[in-house]
């Protein structure tokens, strides 16, 4: 039995880490991406987004939003609470 | 004197060290003091978790030194500090519960604790012991330094003057209060950041004349200002996003951050607690990059990139708002020097006084013990700052690299990885800080990126390779 919700928080924890991962791959690929695929032409060419360079607004600005959005989408669909000791196990 | 901006400043001052000594209640009254005291008997909630996480991590260097550097650089300045989001979220999952749960089974009070319950082994204590003593002590008195030319520079006393209040105002509630206070004022101070800031930036934005104008007074000064390459085009994607390692992701191995993901309450504060705390960063550090940024068509010609911050606040702000915007940067330093006094007294307490001198003190006495070291350490930092050794400046530059490249593996492949030993850890340790040194000094920015990238990346061949080569010594436990 002990052994068993052990294994179970092990696995959600591992689970979760991955995510972490995962996010943070996107969140660098987005912010690579904007930045430099619209960011490298010359700055005569730039197009404007609330007066920002568009680069800029979609990698940090919008990319914050995002970024932000998704985040709470996947703690609340994929993060589970469990808990951490034997205390709260018993309490609650 | 500028009494106006003086006055919001010191009610500031007050309110910190009222709410840090009302929380040492709890240091008082409690039957864990360890748990308490060093790590605020693990209660805290999602929004103190992430708030005490931000603040501690962002520091004199987002504050000050950052909105300088964007001021000479443009926007590719601002796009390096949003690495920094990636702080918000990364922490607390990748450490996450497994960390939670093991810190809990082994009563670990510090990361030393952890690593010398997972490792069984003297020479990794004392090689962490050794590393957090040298590296945050430095980081630390450097930081303190700068809170007190801070207050020299907004209130026109005397460096000494302005040392103590400085210290007087922080040492206080550290020393009875612990943990819970430097959490709890941690919050408040996270909150006036976040206001600070965007009071700023509006008034920044407002005084340029918007955001199109300003954008366009400085293509028209350099149009390297508006794009990510800097302002002389020096700012090359590989260097730029090898700050995704040291001020991103590598943030994990920093003791001060590292042990703050202890001492949560229950899984759903940890949740509340990433949210919260991206939202935060991410808010505060395009904020405050924005404003270096913009600044510069706004009051051009400022040389010092320290002083660009408190100038512009003293150029586009009514005088009584440059007082409660300037306590931001103020509460940066406090909220950032305030866990780093009390991670270094928990080390030595902890993890050399307890471990190898006395390990059966009672209570009492370790409470004694632990409230003598902080206020010692208080003194010796004050001291310290009066006339700053040449070694602790060089120190201080290595500090966050020397800590990641020390901690990132022995903590995290610790958790995921059971080969992993004490040999590994401690040939990743010597390896990530000694190659972290030398490329430092003799050879920076290999392949174009911040040496801290290959530090990380020889000191985890150093983990793996000595772990795997000495499989058979251990039992695995």
């Amino acid at each position: 039995m002990e052994e068993n919700r052990k294994q179970i928080v092990e696995r959600i924890a591992n689970r979760e880490a991955l995510i972490g991962i995962g996010l943070a791959l996107f969140n660098f690929i987005w912010w690579f991406g904007f930045a430099y695929g619209l960011g490298s032409k010359d700055p005569s060419e730039y197009t404007y987004i609330l007066g920002f360079p568009a680069w800029f607004f979609y990698s940090c600005v919008l990319g914050f939003i995002v970024m932000v959005v998704i985040l709470i989408i996947v703690i609340k669909k994929f993060f589970v609470d469990v808990p951490l000791d034997e205390e709260e196990k018993r309490e609650s | 004197m500028n009494w106006e901006a003086i006055i919001p400043l010191l009610l500031f001052l007050m309110i910190i060290s009222i709410v840090g000594v009302w929380a040492s209640k709890y240091v008082r009254t409690t039957d864990s003091f360890l748990q308490e005291y060093f790590l605020g008997g693990r209660s805290l909630g999602g929004f103190v978790l992430a708030m005490t996480m931000v603040t501690t991590y962002g520091s004199a260097s987002s504050f000050l030194s950052g909105p300088g550097a964007a001021y000479n650089e443009g926007l590719g300045w601002v796009l390096l500090s949003m690495a920094q989001l990636v702080t918000g979220y990364f922490t607390l999952m990748i450490l996450g519960k497994k960390f939670a749960v093991v810190t809990r089974q082994y009563k670990a009070v510090t990361i030393v604790d952890y690593l010398k319950e997972r490792y069984q082994s003297k020479w990794v204590v004392i090689i962490s012991a050794i590393s957090i003593l040298l590296f945050l002590f430095s980081a630390m008195s450097a930081q303190w330094i700068g809170g007190g030319r801070l207050i020299q520079s907004l209130t026109g006393l005397s460096y000494f003057s302005s040392l103590l209040i400085f210290s007087i105002s922080i040492l206080i509630y550290v020393i009875i209060g612990g943990y819970r206070s430097i959490a709890l004022t941690d919050a408040i101070q996270g909150i006036i950041m976040v206001f600070g800031t965007l009071v700023l930036l509006i008034g920044v934005i407002v005084a340029g004349g918007g955001v199109p104008q300003i954008i366009s007074d400085m293509a028209g000064e350099n149009p390297n200002l508006i794009t990510p390459f800097g302002a002389e085009g020096t700012l090359t994607p590989a260097f730029v996003s090898s700050f995704w390692v040291l001020v991103g992701v590598g943030v994990v191995a920093l003791p001060q951050i590292a042990i703050r993901t202890m001492s949560y309450k229950n899984s759903r504060a940890m949740h509340r607690g990433i949210i919260i705390s991206t939202v935060v960063v991410g808010f505060i550090m395009l904020n405050m990059h924005l404003i270096g940024a913009l600044s510069r068509p706004v009051l051009p010609g400022i040389e010092i990139g320290d002083t660009v911050m408190p100038l512009v606040a003293q150029e586009v702000l009514p005088n009584w708002l440059t007082g409660i915007v300037l306590a931001a940067p103020m509460a940066a330093i406090m909220t950032t020097v305030n866990s780093l006094l009390l991670l270094v007294s928990s080390t030595i307490v902890k993890d050399v006084y307890l471990n190898y001198i006395e390990p059966t003190a009672a209570e009492n006495k370790v409470r004694k013990i632990s409230m003598g070291i902080t206020t010692l350490l208080g003194i010796i930092v004050i001291l310290l700052s009066l006339q700053p050794p040449d070694l602790i400046i060089w120190l201080n530059l290595f500090s966050m690299g020397g800590l990641e490249a020390t901690f990132l593996w022995p903590i995290v492949l610790g958790l995921y990885w059971k080969t992993g030993n004490k040999y590994g850890a401690i040939a990743s340790m010597a390896t990530g800080v000694g190659s972290y040194i030398v490329f430092e000094s003799f050879y920076p920015q290999p392949f174009g990126m911040h040496s801290v990238v290959t530090s990380i990346l020889i000191s985890l061949l150093g983990y793996v390779l000595v772990s795997l080569v000495t499989k058979g010594k251990i039992k695995t436990i």
